[in-house]
């Protein structure tokens, strides 16, 4: 067995424990629902011994849950641990969420001015027809 | 008048270590959105969100030209953000530098990498008259993407304080 001699420095946190981009495939693939080990080595391509030693970091910071089912052990996303992450980008996104609220607001505006621009006249003779209640009243 | 439309929130997505990806779908064909995007007066109407009053605007729109918003944050803080264009096709695509002018108490004030900041690549894509804005923000470290990410804290710090408030209240 390989010592884990990264550990101390990567498991402080959930944030420290998504910084890890094969930890992040594992929760990819558990966004999709709870997976046996096996299942997660097959579809990673990566060896049973770093599969287990990534779930070992992310279980040790909550972001998985593991419970036994015979002699295969399940593992699950727990989304609320994600939350410290989501509220963090989420502020960033609310900053954005709002900046382009009020774009919208002034796109609004210039595609009026963009309508109300009176178009340039086609030297065209208008025929006058019936029915073409524009003159009329 | 003005009509309101519902054109989806913001979705930030983080692909990378060193990467911010913003997109957003418009009500509005990509001249429009460009026009908003690049002019200093429209621009000022729209940056600083609900988080303040946009101070100064400053846009050389040219390759090698820079660029420069200052807003004033309702906590009276000054939140700033300068670059400098790389690559200009009107009303498809800006390529840009973007550094966050960093309090002097985040830890990375002042540091090369912090005054390098990122490189931002801004695409207008229009379908059908309504343009989706994508920004993709490439940092050179993680921990600039993260800075750039803690500024989203620093402008919303107002917000934050009330949140704080609420939850004292709920304490007490």
């Amino acid at each position: 067995m390989v010592p884990d001699m990264a550990r101390a420095a990567t498991t402080a946190d959930a944030f420290n424990a998504v910084a890890e981009p094969r930890r992040r495939q594992i929760l990819d693939v558990l966004a999709g629902g709870e997976r046996p080990v096996n299942d997660l080595v097959e579809q990673l391509g990566l060896s049973q011994p770093l599969v287990s030693k990534h779930l070992r970091v992310l279980r040790e910071v909550g972001l998985v849950d593991v419970r036994d089912e015979g002699r295969q052990r399940i593992y699950r996303l727990n989304g609320h641990s994600l939350k410290p992450i989501h509220d963090w980008v989420r502020n960033y996104e609310q900053a954005w969420a709002e900046r382009f609220d009020r774009l919208d607001i002034v796109l609004e505006e210039l595609k009026g001015q963009q309508r109300n621009r009176p178009k340039p006249k086609k030297a065209k003779p208008k025929k006058k027809e019936q029915g073409d209640g524009g003159d009329d009243g | 008048m003005v009509a309101m439309t519902d054109s989806g929130t913001a979705i930030v997505t983080l692909p990378a270590d060193t990467q911010i990806v913003i997109t957003r779908e418009f009500d509005a064909p990509k001249h429009l959105v460009y026009r908003a995007y690049t002019e200093p007066d429209l621009i000022a109407r729209w940056w600083s969100g609900e988080r303040g009053e946009v101070t100064s605007v400053d846009v050389d729109l040219r390759v090698g030209g820079a660029w420069r918003y200052v807003m004033k944050a309702n906590g009276g803080f000054e939140v700033a953000f300068h670059g400098e264009f790389r690559e200009i096709v009107p009303n498809e695509r800006l390529v840009t530098t973007e550094v966050y002018e960093m309090p002097d108490d985040f830890p990375l004030a002042g540091t090369p990498e912090a005054e390098e900041g990122a490189l931002n690549t801004i695409t207008f894509t229009e379908v059908d008259g309504r343009t989706t804005l994508s920004t993709v923000v490439e940092c050179h470290t993680k921990e600039v993407r993260d800075a750039i990410i803690d500024s989203g804290m620093e402008g919303g710090m107002q917000e934050a304080m009330d949140r704080l408030e609420q939850v004292a209240v709920s304490l007490a």
